[in-house]
């Protein structure tokens, strides 16, 4: 048995070899050019295929939450083998598991049909992540997610007054007292308010709000808001170790104008300089118990002019895009996607320079810190940095659009005056053109140090072609070594902007709803037997309480009259994984998927006459097809 | 034989005494495991149920693995091919058989105390009457519900006999099924009865 794995083991390269050299034989390969370049050799490709593959029912080792952009969702892949594993279904619609179609989270969706989500955020515990929520922001119609782990499901939509656009978001304080918000787009203060853009500079403001995170449910509630001058509010991160209790946000347009037809790309790049913001988080929550607040549209919001000691500015090089803070907390990472460096700032500097009053100038109340003073080192990392992940090894990676790379660089401490390009220590082109990366729990304060994922914005060519309409890329790098190596190419659909990777035995989801779990809010219309099954009326109102199980809905007939208002709440009784029930009503736009455990309520208008069969949509049994029922509109 | 039986009719006054009063004592201890852990364990394996169905036959009641799950996922199975539920209420055995243990046990707690060997007799004879009874009664039940198949089942299976001691292929199920920890404490019940026994047994006929 051994000696013949053995054989197997070692005819494998020599197989792979031969079909290598005999497709070689045939017709020529396209020239490679992009990441394959120069890093040829069978050998390669082998190592690729043996740290990528993962067995029919081995199981990987991490759990990869990509952010599904303006697809509203979050895709759920697993790493190292990158296959995609689920879908969660957020701010948009997704038939696939009936979201959207109940009444629970139709309610939750709101007026929405599709939401933008940007960057997923775990719950973490003294820095690390804690396997208990997921949360994400929509960048769109300024809202915040809540996820949770444990069923992978969406519990929450958060909606708060006067964010325009939340972009900075979802980024999680070290034992998840806050998630933040921040507005991308400044628009006219409050929300709701008419002001032309010529009056941009004093009517238009950008907002930044800490959202408080119940300890034991997760629930989201809004904790704080602070009005700020009207820039472009981008990415962030939370601070930990020694700069815990700070958030970070980048933002642009520091010019503070939007003039009509001057094309914001180049006003808003005009200063050599844009900012870091930092909030002391604490202190919000103190001038909040206080008093020192307005409310308005129903937020509770700090004013920096009238509560200093709050907000500070940092200056960075121009137009950056993300702030990342180092395992150990005391680095703070800018990256200015214009410029070729990414910038190192020490908290213990920034703390002094706050203490000391050095400052450079004051916006809106808002002291902006003396550059020089904070600044540890500017690091020639490369064109178009955008977001830095790190390794728990001393070492960071930057992400460079402009060069469609990653580069690898170390973290301080540097020698006096020594040559910073020495620090860059490895770069590995990616294809193409790099937003954001993802190293294994690389927000945490420990990262892994032997998975990075790059999240390219553009895949041309690197798969078979299906249009015009093309996927995104996502590589798979291999950091446990000396040198990056290239794994693997996986496709999402649009789009992901970031994704978080934390290691697969921190979750431990449930596989059904048990009836007599406490954990689970059990709906009071739930049934659990056939015999519970029942119809009432109540004038213009049919309401049913079905149940479901293979093979059968009881009751599988509904009567009704034209108008009547239908309420249905299905039950599905199954309590083994993986037996899900769908409730779908032909013509009706009704499509529920129950699972196991689980209780959904649709109400419906039945405004079209005429019989109309209803079924199980999701496959449960050798006669799954019998599992249909009729109703019946007089 | 005759001797034997002689032998046996001039002992039976002798009292339970020593250790062989410790040894009845312990014997009656011995039993009360049999209310707690299960009694028999099937298990039900097919290639999309890779971790098994369990089924526990307990004193008292029948219980799923999984939390229960399994009973019912067993009955889901068997509504295709028109087999009744499997019902705990529809259990008579279930409440006289822990009726009959705690009975037995009273009686081997009174011949620790004040028995004799006539005793002994008597709840070796009770015990392996209530033995061969339980498990006929067992074996019948699986031959009831695996010949009683509703006819108007969606698949037609013919009328079979699950396993009672063994394994056997059910349609896509390797069945096994074997007595259970419970089982063996009736094992260490008899054993030391039966120690008991010889102790007082071994004395001399004369020694009295």
């Amino acid at each position: 048995m051994k000696n013949r794995k053995l054989y197997r083991l070692a005819l494998a390269p020599v197989v792979i070899g031969l079909i290598i050299g005999l497709s070689a034989c045939g017709k020529k390969p396209p020239k490679r050019r992009g990441a394959r370049a120069g890093a040829g050799g069978t050998s390669d490709i082998t190592n690729a295929a043996l740290a990528t593959y993962v067995a029919p029912g081995d199981l990987d080792e991490y759990y990869l939450f990509y952010s599904g952009g303006h697809s509203g969702q979050i895709f759920v892949a697993g790493v190292p083998s990158m296959r995609h594993i689920s879908t969660i279904p957020v701010f948009s619609p997704y038939p696939g598991t009936g979201y959207g179609f109940d009444d629970e989270t139709k309610a939750m969706l709101g007026d929405y049909s599709w939401g933008d989500s940007h960057h997923p955020g775990f719950s973490e515990t003294n820095g690390e992540y804690d396997g208990r929520w997921l949360f994400i922001n929509d960048n769109a119609n300024g809202r915040m997610a809540r996820i949770d782990l444990r069923d992978f499901k969406t519990k929450q939509i958060l909606s708060i007054p006067n964010i325009s656009a939340n972009h900075g978001s979802s980024f999680v304080s070290p034992n998840s007292e806050y998630v933040t918000m921040a507005t991308r787009m400044s628009v006219p203060f409050p929300e709701g308010t008419y002001a032309d853009v010529t009056e941009y500079a004093s009517k238009y403001h950008g907002v930044a709000a800490g959202i408080k995170i119940d300890p034991d449910s997760g629930h989201l509630e809004l904790g704080w808001e602070i009005l700020l001058p009207p820039f472009d509010y981008d990415l962030g991160d939370a601070g930990k170790g020694p700069s815990e209790g700070y958030f970070f946000w980048t933002c642009y347009n520091s010019e503070r104008e939007f003039i009509e037809g001057g094309k914001l790309e180049v006003t808003a790049s005009q200063k050599d300089k844009d900012y870091i913001l930092m909030v002391d988080y604490r202190k919000a929550e103190k001038a909040i118990e206080a008093g020192n607040f307005k409310t308005v549209k129903g937020a509770p919001v700090i004013y920096p002019e009238e509560t200093p000691g709050i907000a500070y500015f940092i200056p960075l090089a121009k137009s950056p895009h993300g702030v990342d803070v180092a395992p150990s907390g005391r680095w703070i990472i800018g990256s200015g996607k214009l410029s070729p460096t990414t910038t190192v700032f020490d908290i213990e500097k920034i703390e002094k320079a706050i203490a000391e009053k050095d400052f450079e100038e004051t916006i809106d109340g808002i002291p902006v810190l003396t550059y020089n003073s904070v600044r540890e080192a500017e690091i020639p990392v490369g064109l178009g940095p955008l977001h830095t992940q790190f390794d728990g090894k001393g070492y960071a990676y930057t992400s460079l659009f402009v060069e469609s790379a990653v580069a690898k660089w170390k973290l301080p401490p540097y020698e006096a005056g020594a040559d910073m390009n020495q620090y860059v220590v490895e770069k590995i082109p990616v294809a193409y053109n790099i937003g954001h990366l993802v190293t294994a729990e690389g927000d945490s304060m420990s990262p892994d140090g032997n998975y990075l994922v790059a999240l390219n914005k553009l895949s041309k060519g690197r798969h078979l072609s299906v249009g015009p309409s093309i996927p995104e890329s996502a590589q798979l790098i291999d950091i446990s070594g000396d040198k990056m190596k290239l794994l693997y190419d996986a496709f999402t659909e649009p789009e992901p902007h970031y994704a978080v990777m934390i290691k697969a035995d921190k979750l431990d989801p449930v596989e059904v709803y048990k009836k007599d779990d406490p954990y689970w809010h059990k709906s009071p219309d739930a049934i659990w037997a056939a015999e519970d099954a029942r119809i009432e009326r109540k004038g213009n109102t049919v309401e049913v309480w079905m149940m479901a199980v293979r093979s059968f809905f009881a009751p599988d007939v509904i009567r009704v009259n034209r108008g009547d208002k239908v309420i249905v709440h299905v039950t599905n009784i199954e309590q083994t994984r993986d037996e899900l029930h769908g409730f779908a009503i032909d013509n009706y736009d009704i499509n529920l998927v129950v699972d196991p455990g689980e209780t959904k309520t649709v109400t419906f208008t039945a405004d079209k006459p005429g019989v109309y069969a209803f079924y199980c949509t999701n496959f449960c049994s050798a006669l799954h097809q019998e599992m249909q029922g009729y109703l019946l509109v007089k | 034989m005759t001797g034997f039986l002689k032998r046996l009719t001039s002992s039976l006054h002798r009292p339970i005494v020593g250790k062989s009063r410790l040894l009845v004592f312990l014997a009656a201890l011995a039993l009360i495991p049999t209310f707690i852990v299960p009694l028999w364990h099937m298990t039900f394996v097919a290639q999309q149920y890779p971790e098994g169905l369990d089924l526990y036959v307990y004193s008292h009641n029948l219980v799923g693995g999984d939390d229960g799950n399994d009973l019912t996922e067993i009955n889901v199975l068997n509504h295709y091919i028109g087999m009744a539920e499997l019902e705990p209420a529809d259990f008579n055995e279930l409440k006289w058989i822990p009726l009959v243990i705690g009975l037995i046990i009273v009686l081997t707690l009174r011949a620790a105390t004040i028995g004799t060997l006539r005793s002994l007799v008597d709840i070796l004879v009770v015990s392996l009457y209530f033995g061969g009874f339980s498990v006929w009664s067992f074996w019948y039940k699986l031959h009831y519900y695996g010949r009683n198949l509703d006819p108007r089942a969606s698949v037609q299976v013919e009328p079979f006999m699950p396993p009672m001691f063994g394994y056997k292929l059910v349609g896509q199920f390797d069945v096994w099924s074997y007595p259970a920890v419970g089982t063996y404490f009736f094992l260490v019940f008899g054993a030391l009865l039966l120690a008991g026994f010889w102790l007082i047994w071994r004395e001399p006929v004369g020694d009295q």
